[in-house]
Order: C-alpha cells, then structure tokens, then sequence
C-alpha cells in the first residue's frame, strides 16, 4: 500500500520538556537538530508573560525567572493534565495557582494561563525556528510525551499542539524515541532498557529491537520525579544550613537556580560553591561537597530503581537478559545515577548519545517515517503499549480494570454492565486510570452518564462500555445498551481534555496579540487537510483502484472533483463539507485496502517461508 | 478471517509456533499500523485503527496459553463457563490454600527468596499443565478434561498475579 512518489514533506520532531526544548528534523537522511538564530539547540522551556500580552520564551524569559517570578512559568510539564493536589511541591513553586477542574492554572499579569497554554507557546517557538529554517510550512509534528504519562497529560500535550497550530502526527514516549535514535545508529537487536531521568519525570522501559521492528515489552516510571527534585533537596539543604526563614517567590526562584547550578558542578566537580544575595541583603555563602549531596538524594535515586524492578517483572525478564541500558535526559549526567544504574545491571550503562539531544533525534525520524518521507522497506514498526491500567468504578469504591497496563497500543476492551435498579434509565461511569484498588488511589479521567435506557427490571438491561486506545495512547469510551435493539450511544472525551470551543476561545484570544485572523487561519488548515486528503485517496487509487468497481471508482472521482473544486475557494465551511464528503465515499475503499494489505501479508510470508 | 489463527494463517492447534505467529502478527502489522496512515484520511485512519485493535486482540489471545486455550474450546462449542463453574477437585484446592498461606507468610516476614521460591515452582507447574491442555487438545480432543486444566491454569495465573503484588510490598 505504499503512496505513490510525492515531494518530501516537511516534518519534525519536538521534544517538549521539563527544562528544555528541542525540535529536530531528517535532512539528507541525517537526524538534526534545529539551533536557534544564535546556534543555541536547547530553548529553554520557560515562558514569561508581560502584562500587556506579550510573551517571551526560552533563553530571554529564564534571564528573568528570579526578577519576575510570578510571570515567568519554569517546569509547566510538571501541571499537564493535573489538578493543584497532584503537584508535588506546590509549597515551593513561586506562582498563583488557580485550582481549576481537572487542570491547575496560573494566575500572571497577563491573565490566567492553563498549563496547555503555556506549552503551546513553547511549541509555537520552536514550530517558528523549524519554519525558518526549513524554509515552509510544516506538514507535521511528532511531539514526544513521558512514558509514564496518564491519559491526562497526554491529552493535554496533544491540546497544545492544536493550538500552537501543528499537525499532531502522533504523541510518542520518550525512552520509545531513544531507543529509535540509538538502535537505528548502533544497528543494536536484543533486548534493552531505557532509563530516561528527565528534568520532571522518569520512564523506564525495556524494548526489544529486532530488525526494523522496536517493541516495548513494559514501561514503568514515576511521573512526578525527575531532576528538579534534586534541586529541591539542595534548595531545601541551603535553607537548612543557612537558617533561612520561610522566602518569598525571588529568592525562591534564586535559590533554586543556585541549586540546580551546583547540582551541576558536581558532575564534574567534588565540591560546589553556593552563594546567593537574597532581597534582603543577607548573603547565603555555602559549600555543597560530592558526599553531602550523596548523602541528601539518595532517596531519589533509589527510588527510580523500584520502577526498574517492575518493569523487568512486567516482562519476564532478570538483569542478565538485558543486552545493554541506553541513559537519556540530563539528570542522568550525575554521578550518583550513573553508578547506580551500573550495579543495579551489572554493567556500564549506554552514553554514546548525547542524553539531551536523543529524544527529540528519535522523535524526527519517526516523525519523517509518519510524513511518508521513506520508502517501504526502508522503515520500521513501533509497538508502544498503555503504561498505566485503565479502568472503571464499580460498586463500593473498587476500580475494575478494563485494560491492564502494558497491553500493546492501540487497543479496545469492551464489558457488559447491567442495571441494579427496576426501571432504571441512567447509568453513571467513572473511568480512571491507575493500578491501585481503591478508585480514590487511581487517577479519575472522566464521568459520564448514559440516559434513555429502557426502562426495565434490574439486571435485564445490557450496557456494553467500550474502551479504545490508540496509537498515541489515548483514550476514548463508547457506552451502549443493546438488548432492546434501542441503542444509546455517547462518545466520551475525559473531562480535562479541551473541547473545540475551548481551543477556539484560545486560539481567538492569542491571536489579539498576533494580529492573525481566526477564520483565515481554520481557512487554511482545512485547505491543508483537504489537500491531504486529496493527495492520499488519488495514490490509493493508483495503487488498489482494482478492489473497485467501475460506479464505486467514480462515486470517489466525484467526491474527489467537489473537494479539487472546493480547495481554492474562501469559503472554510465549503472545504470542510467537501472533505468529509471524500472521507465518507473512501470509507468502503479503505476498509477493504485493509483486508487487501493483511492478504498480501499473508501470501508474501507463505512465499517467503517456503 | 473469522477467528484468530485464521488471521494469522495459522492451524488452530494449542500447541503453535510462537516465532510463526510473531512473524505473521508483525507482517499483517506493517501493513494495517496506524503508523502507516497517519497521513492518510479518515476512514482510512479509522481502518487502520480498527485492523490494528484487532490483530493486537488476537496477538494477545494466541499468546497467553488461558486465552488461547479459551479460544479453541469456544472454536469447538464448548462452553467454557469459567465465571460460574468454579467447582475443582479438592486435592488441588487444598495444594492452592496452601501456596496462598506460603505467599502470606513471605510478604509478612518480608522474605523476597520465599516469594521468588514460590515464583519459581509455580513456572514449573505452570510448565506441565501448558504440556498436558495441549495434549488434550491437540491429540486427544477431550475438550471437557482440556476445560479443567485450563481453570487450573487460571487459579495459577492469578497466584502469578498475587505474587507480583506482593513484591511491591516486599521491596
């Protein structure tokens, strides 16, 4: 089913992170990344906001995180898709949290800001540098997310692409990006282990590679642990030995980059000054040597090594089977982790990729494979699994999970539930996440209730909910009842996720400040889709245009000519119509272009098997 | 392609060959990934989701010897009734209470060697009755004898299960 020849599209992968941003594309059959104007790669994640709208990001709002704390967001990834009582020292976060439903919110001098918002800046940065320099528009992105992360959060990154205005071709984990940047390189098969400590969170998991194919056997981690929880052990530390009474949000946020600045000097240092002016003029003046900052996180590092040990269980696996461990992300430069991984595995972990760089070089070569950019043959199959169980609430509190964690993506469950009541007409769900029993232990995705069931004696009715996963790891719940053949069905988008008004108030209100137009922006978006679509029916016709007959091949030519004639005209609503049309008259033609590749599949492994 | 070995071209035995059906799974799955289409329109996005869900679900099913066993009786008619029929011989339930007592005594004495111990013989037991579903399967058809082995390898499976979590209160 290959596509037929078409120019290269432009496409890039984007590590969106705690600390710092990346965004890399394939060039010349290179993965690159993308500098800014000045050849910085990193940009760091860290976005300031003025009160009169305007927004800095990256190098400029850090050099300002201390004079103006309150505006200026570091670590957001750690409020993706989390309510106040998730973040983890919400005490020692300098900003004004707004406990919103679902999702926590910042109170700056340019209003309030979601977390999605303030991501989307960051991507809107690095989506502009790409565009620089690639010279166009980008086709599409692939945005990678912890593997670790909840349907939540992975919900709300893929929302902050949207509104940074990017094609999302697919969310994709991290330590998955690594492995595909690493293996591609190191031509490596077996089994290896991804140990990916973050700025804000850490993902282990173990893949298999074998050629052209990276299959996850299980991942574990802890989303709420990374890199800046050690440099809140310092900060923590220094206020200690220095006697420090409760400080305010600027000497908060100085005293955190001191500790992170220490951190790092310890890498290659066996001690580290630490000396700070606080607001009142006293002078912090300390000294952080190797063992003393052992001794301070070593909690830390023992406990990513519980996820470690769950992981291998998951897959059956013991440390000896283990080919090699590949290290991403900063934190895991230090020491202390180093040595760790090391006698946890017995043997010397992988660094020959630089652990900043490696996640986002991942990211753009599979987003290039997404793009269509590589022959068949030429590229390779992702099997990525569900980190966390899902699940729904039954009586008593308990969580029933639906589909455990670890089941290869995408995925579908289905379970029958019945009424309790006589008569009863509505039932209501609670869909969470987690792998504890008790629902109060899990994460809660979404509520709903589904009304109009007949009425009928308990027990007589049948609610069949089903779960669907896809393969960005996100969720969506179909509940129906079925034994009248009167059906009620609802479609559920978890409750935190942002409805398309939502991302149009968004879009509308950061446009005052960019001076664009909201209709020519949906304009062109539904061009490109349309154009997308144009393109994609017309290479699948070339290619299995035989599976039709002759008045089905010309009911899509005439959806085909609509939308051709549709496209360059102003009119968004008429595009968009067009489009579904063609979706619509393709449906048949895909489903049986499916049955088509499976049949191929078959026959050509008979042949080569022979 | 009505059932799951059909999917994958291969016999409906019990006892399969795991690398045949790893190489059809990731054959069929270059072809239908979603990965493959994610520049492609709706309904062919839809497909692709569609195709992949299922030969995940049969993937998984042919892998995990319960589910495959499942499979195949319900491929026979017979009704497995696993949920309801809990009825198994006594010998056996007293050997499962007493595997239980020995996983409670090592989570409460903290006792990871005991734990990995009663992991250990339980991949040995699991092992045999593998061996013996598929002997009465494969060679001797005797789906009801089949039916039994498979809800001991269940109560197997789920002691599997209570030792991992255990660990978690072990460690």
């Amino acid at each position: 089913m290959s596509a037929a020849p078409h120019e290269h599209r432009l496409a890039v992968g984007i590590d969106l992170g705690t600390t710092n941003s990346l965004v890399a594309t394939v060039r010349s059959g290179m993965a690159t990344v993308l500098p800014d104007e000045l050849g910085r790669p990193l940009l760091p994640s860290i976005v300031r906001y003025h009160p009169d709208g305007r927004v800095e990001v990256g190098y400029a709002a850090q050099a300002r995180q201390a004079s103006d704390p309150k505006n200026t967001v570091v670590s957001v990834k750690r409020f993706m898709g989390r309510g106040l009582r998730d973040v983890a020292h919400v005490e020692n976060a300098p900003y004004d949290f707004i406990d919103a439903p679902g999702m926590v919110q910042i109170r700056t001098a340019a209003g309030v800001k979601s977390p999605v918002e303030i991501s989307s800046e960051i991507l809107k940065v690095l989506k502009s540098r790409a565009e620089l320099s690639l010279g166009g528009e980008l086709s599409g992105v692939v945005i990678t997310v912890p593997a670790y992360f909840d349907d939540a959060q992975r919900q709300a990154t893929k929302d902050a692409g949207r509104l940074a205005g990017l094609n999302v071709l697919r969310l994709l984990n991290e330590p998955t990006a690594a492995a595909i940047a690493y293996g591609l390189d190191n031509a490596a098969e077996g089994i290896y282990a991804v140990y990916d400590l973050g700025g804000g969170t850490f993902d282990l998991s173990i893949l298999k590679l074998s050629r052209g194919v990276f299959e996850v056997v299980a991942t574990s981690g802890d989303s709420m642990l990374g890199g800046d929880d050690f440099d809140q052990r310092v900060f923590c530390w220094a206020v200690e030995q220095a006697k420090l009474p409760p400080v305010g949000p600027r000497d908060m946020r100085q005293l955190l980059m001191k500790a992170r600045e220490a951190k790092e000097y310890l890498t290659y240092h066996g001690e580290a000054p630490f000396t700070a002016r606080l607001s009142s003029g006293d002078l912090v003046d300390l000294s952080l040597d190797t063992e003393t900052f052992s001794a301070i996180t070593q909690t830390l590092v023992r406990k990513t090594l519980g996820p470690v040990r769950k992981a291998l269980r998951d897959a059956g696996l013991t440390v000896g089977e283990i080919k090699g461990v590949v290290m991403v992300g900063g934190a895991t430069r230090m020491p202390q982790i180093q040595h760790a991984v090391a006698e946890f595995f017995q043997r010397d972990p992988l660094n020959n990729l630089d652990p900043d760089k490696v996640v986002a070089l991942g990211a753009a070569m599979q987003a290039n494979v997404l793009a269509g950019n590589k022959p068949q043959g030429e590229d390779w199959l992702l099997l990525d699994v569900i980190p966390l169980s899902l699940g729904v609430e039954t009586m008593g509190g308990l969580a029933e999970k639906i589909i455990p964690r670890n089941t290869t993506i995408p995925a579908a469950k289905a379970q029958e539930f019945t009424t309790y009541k006589d008569g009863q007409t509505a039932m209501s769900f609670h869909v969470v996440q987690g792998e504890r029993e008790l629902v109060a232990d899990c994460r809660s995705l979404a509520r709903f209730d589904l009304k109009g069931i007949p009425p009928m004696a308990a027990g007589a009715a049948r609610v069949r909910v089903t779960f669907q996963v896809d393969a960005d790891g996100l969720l969506s719940v179909t509940a129906r009842e079925a034994s009248t053949g009167a059906e009620a069905s609802i479609t559920v988008k978890p409750s935190y996720g942002l409805s398309d008004a939502e991302i149009e108030r968004m879009l509308r209100e950061s446009f005052e400040h960019a001076k664009e137009d909201v209709q020519a922006r949906a304009l062109a978006e539904y061009r490109v889709d349309g154009q997308r679509l144009l393109d994609a029916t017309r290479s699948a016709l070339a290619a299995d245009g035989a599976l039709l007959e002759p008045h089905e091949v010309e009911a899509i030519e005439k959806a085909l000519r609509a939308l051709e004639q549709a496209l360059p005209g102003s009119d968004a609503r008429a595009i968009k119509q067009a489009t579904e049309a063609l979706n619509r008259a393709t449906d048949e033609f895909a489903g049986r272009r499916m049955d088509e590749g499976i049949k191929r599949a078959l026959a050509g492994k008979k042949i080569g098997s022979l | 392609m009505h059932n799951h070995f059909e999917l994958f071209g291969l016999a409906p035995d019990f006892a399969l060959d795991p690398e045949a059906l790893e190489r059809s799974y990731r054959e069929i799955q270059s072809r239908v990934h979603p990965d493959r289409f994610a520049h492609a329109g709706d309904a062919e996005r839809r497909a692709s989701l569609q195709w992949t869900t299922r030969v995940n679900e049969a993937y998984r099913t042919l892998t995990d010897p319960v589910q495959r066993a499942k499979h195949i009786l319900e491929l026979h008619g017979v009704d497995v009734a696993f949920e309801t029929n809990t009825r198994m011989p006594p010998d056996f339930l007293v050997q499962q209470l007493e595997l239980r007592e020995e996983l409670e005594g090592a989570v409460s004495g903290k006792d990871a060697a005991a734990l990995e111990r009663l992991r250990a013989d339980l991949v040995g037991n699991r092992q045999a009755l593998i061996r013996q579903i598929g002997e009465a399967i494969d060679s001797r058809k005797d789906y009801a004898c089949a039916a039994g082995l498979v809800r001991k390898l269940m109560f197997l499976d789920k002691l599997d299960e209570e030792i991992e979590a255990a660990y978690e209160h072990v460690e």
